[in-house]
């Protein structure tokens, strides 16, 4: 069984710098950590693999400095590392960031099931996993929260929902996006620490993966971020008091006033 | 302060602190106050290699020494010095194997106990065999292919939870203190039991029960060493232990400087934190200074110890002495920075003053130790 698990690079702290320009978050300054969801979806990815066999890998696209998190990865038992970097990937929307994943796992190719944590901690838009199922054809199932079976071209897993859980079934290659609830994250081991030092992360730019630039980075995302900002709380209520009749009076005055409401 | 560690040895100590922190001080006080046995801390421990830290690769670990054992217990003892002692307690109890076994020996319990499957402890004390450890009245009578053990062993680390036990008991009662031979006896062997888990100021976390043989008979390939190694066997393996009580010492005092520190700078009265006071001031200063000079001391005498050096007995008592004693005095003052809450259950310095208290007292009391200090200094002075 052969496991593709993507991860993001986000922000370690909540102390985050937007670019002005482009209006995306500036990574190479902030202190990046490995997407906590996506510690799920390694754990989950290893604990496949150590159950049926086969092999591990962790993709991401990124900055250069995401192949130090990369290693993270293989201390805890993951088996291989690819990196996607290039400027042209820089600005990628969810849109622009299922493709390139989808052209670097075409390169890696040969997987069983692909998996994804539910989202990221500083998009929190949970569309990748999805789109990239379908930029690769496959089926997909999200929040999954226990994988019940797994062999040979066959998945069932169980898929939380707001009230309880669905059990689904799929054929394999597929994609899943897990929740925290599927596992808890192994600590790195000393030997596997070790082993991460030595290992060298596989970098790929869009050329490698023989990606269309025109659909990469700022040029492949239809969604422009027009404007970040952070909102400001400047509205001043005002407390009515009084018994309730003068309450309903007073409101009434002021709704009044304003021309919200008008009398007949 | 750079302590000149190598890459593995603080990859080692930040494993080991992340487990602290994540892991070991959610529950501290909880277990503390249970008297959990930390089964679920070990895992953790296995998990990431660090149980073998001190062991021989060959035989599954990290080919560490005294340093990598010490790193690991300061940085859990931080969190919890009763934790840490599951981790500290085993290798008192393979060290008697790590030195003195035979290949054979070494293969068939060391990869189980560098894996963390196996728990070892160490049995020497008796109601009667403390500080004196010449009164040991538990007898290992050989017969045909076997040994038979009976006696009962008090106070015993890891006691009920280990699997492996090394046990020091009489074969000749004539030769005094040269009449001892050390054994491994595993748990489950009929003819042992456990008597009563006692009920202690602290390290309450830990394990602390009476091993009791009655007809226990062992194969005579149990034996460590030779007939007569018993008292050789106990003291090597403490000359190498003792650095792991200076460095549980030393997590504990390290702790509670933190806590007292922290809450130094929340705490206010008279309108300001109690970190302004000059008087507040000067005693975190003189904490931190102390653990310094424990951490300097003891680094360097696990250093010492693992480069091969004969002479350790002394180095070793000192380390431990001087930890112990400086623990005893910061967790105090820790206390007294906190006031009343840190009298109170619900703040961890408490608890570490409980726990700091045992470090002067086993595997060789404090005075026990300038014993051994000082009549090491004479015996080198007159050498020289």
């Amino acid at each position: 069984m052969n496991i593709i698990v993507c991860v993001k690079q986000v922000p370690g702290t909540t102390d985050v710098k937007i670019n002005k320009e482009t209006n995306t978050i500036i990574r190479d300054e902030a202190d990046i950590i490995i997407n906590p969801f996506d510690e799920y979806a390694i754990e989950e990815g290893v604990r496949i693999k150590e159950k049926v066999g086969g092999s591990v890998t962790v993709i991401s696209m990124g900055i250069p400095k995401t192949a130090e998190l990369l290693r993270e990865a293989i201390a805890v038992g993951v088996d291989d590392a690819v990196l996607l970097t290039d400027k042209a990937f820089a600005g990628s929307d969810t849109l622009a960031t299922s493709y390139a994943l989808s052209m670097g796992i075409k390169k890696i190719g040969g997987y069983d099931l692909i998996v994804c944590g539910k989202q990221a901690t500083d998009g929190d838009t949970a569309q990748v996993g999805p789109s990239l199922a379908e930029k690769l054809g496959v089926p997909h199932t999200t929040n999954v929260r226990k994988i019940e079976e797994i062999k040979e071209g066959y998945i069932r897993c169980q898929r939380m929902t707001d009230d309880g859980f669905e059990v689904v079934e799929m054929p394999l290659p597929a994609v899943i996006t897990v929740v925290k609830e599927i596992n808890e994250p192994r600590l790195p081991s000393i030997k596997g620490k070790l082993k991460s030092k030595k290992y060298e992360v596989k970098i790929f730019n869009a050329d490698d993966i023989g990606a269309d630039k025109s659909l990469c980075g700022l040029n492949g995302s239809p969604t422009q971020v027009i404007k970040t900002f952070t909102p400001v709380h400047d509205i001043n209520g005002e407390i009515i008091e009084g018994t309730a009749g003068e309450q309903a009076k007073n409101l009434a005055d002021k709704l009044l006033a304003m021309q919200f409401v008008k009398c007949k | 302060m750079n302590y000149f560690l190598t890459e593995e040895q603080e990859m080692i100590k930040e494993l080991a602190a992340r487990i602290a922190d994540e892991k070991i001080a959610p529950v501290a006080l909880e277990y503390d106050r249970e008297g959990k046995f930390p089964r679920d801390i070990i895992k953790y421990l296995a998990d990431s290699d660090l149980c073998g830290v001190y062991i021989e690769e060959k035989y599954g670990g990290l080919g560490g020494g005294v340093l990598e054992m010490a790193l690991v217990v300061e940085e859990l003892s931080r969190a919890c010095g009763g934790i840490a002692l599951a981790f500290a307690g085993t290798g008192l109890g393979a060290f008697p194997i790590i030195l003195f076994g035979t290949d054979e020996q070494k293969n068939k319990y060391l990869p189980d106990i560098a894996a963390g499957k196996k728990l070892a402890a160490f049995a020497l004390t008796e109601a009667d065999a403390g500080s004196d450890a010449a009164g040991i009245r538990t007898t290992a009578v050989a017969d045909g292919d076997h040994y038979i053990l009976n006696g009962t062993k008090q106070w015993i680390t890891n006691g009920a939870e280990a699997d492996i036990y090394t046990v020091i008991a009489c074969t000749n009662r004539s030769k005094g203190a040269r009449g001892f031979s050390a054994f491994i006896v595993e748990k489950g062997t009929p003819g042992l039991s456990f008597g009563k888990k006692e009920d202690k100021m602290g390290i309450r976390a830990s394990s602390t029960c009476e091993l009791i043989f009655e007809e226990c008979r062992i194969p005579k390939e149990n034996l460590l060493a030779r007939e007569g190694m018993g008292f050789i066997v106990a003291m090597k393996t403490l000359d190498r232990t003792r650095p792991g009580v200076a460095a549980q010492a030393l997590g504990i005092a390290t702790g509670a400087f933190n806590a007292a520190l922290k809450y130094s700078k929340e705490r206010e009265q008279f309108g300001q934190p109690i970190s302004s006071f000059q008087a507040v001031q000067h005693m975190l200063a003189d904490m931190a200074i102390q653990i310094e000079a424990v951490r300097c001391l003891v680094y360097q005498t696990c250093r010492h110890i693992d480069s091969g050096a004969k002479n350790i007995s002394k180095e070793a008592a000192m380390a431990k002495v001087f930890a112990s004693d400086t623990a005893m005095r910061v967790t105090t003052d820790a206390v007294q920075i906190m006031g009343g809450y840190g009298y109170m259950k619900e703040y961890p310095v408490e608890k570490m003053m409980r726990d700091a208290k045992i470090t002067q007292i086993y595997e060789g009391t404090n005075q026990i130790q300038r014993n051994v200090i000082a009549l090491e200094l004479i015996k080198e002075s007159t050498r020289e």
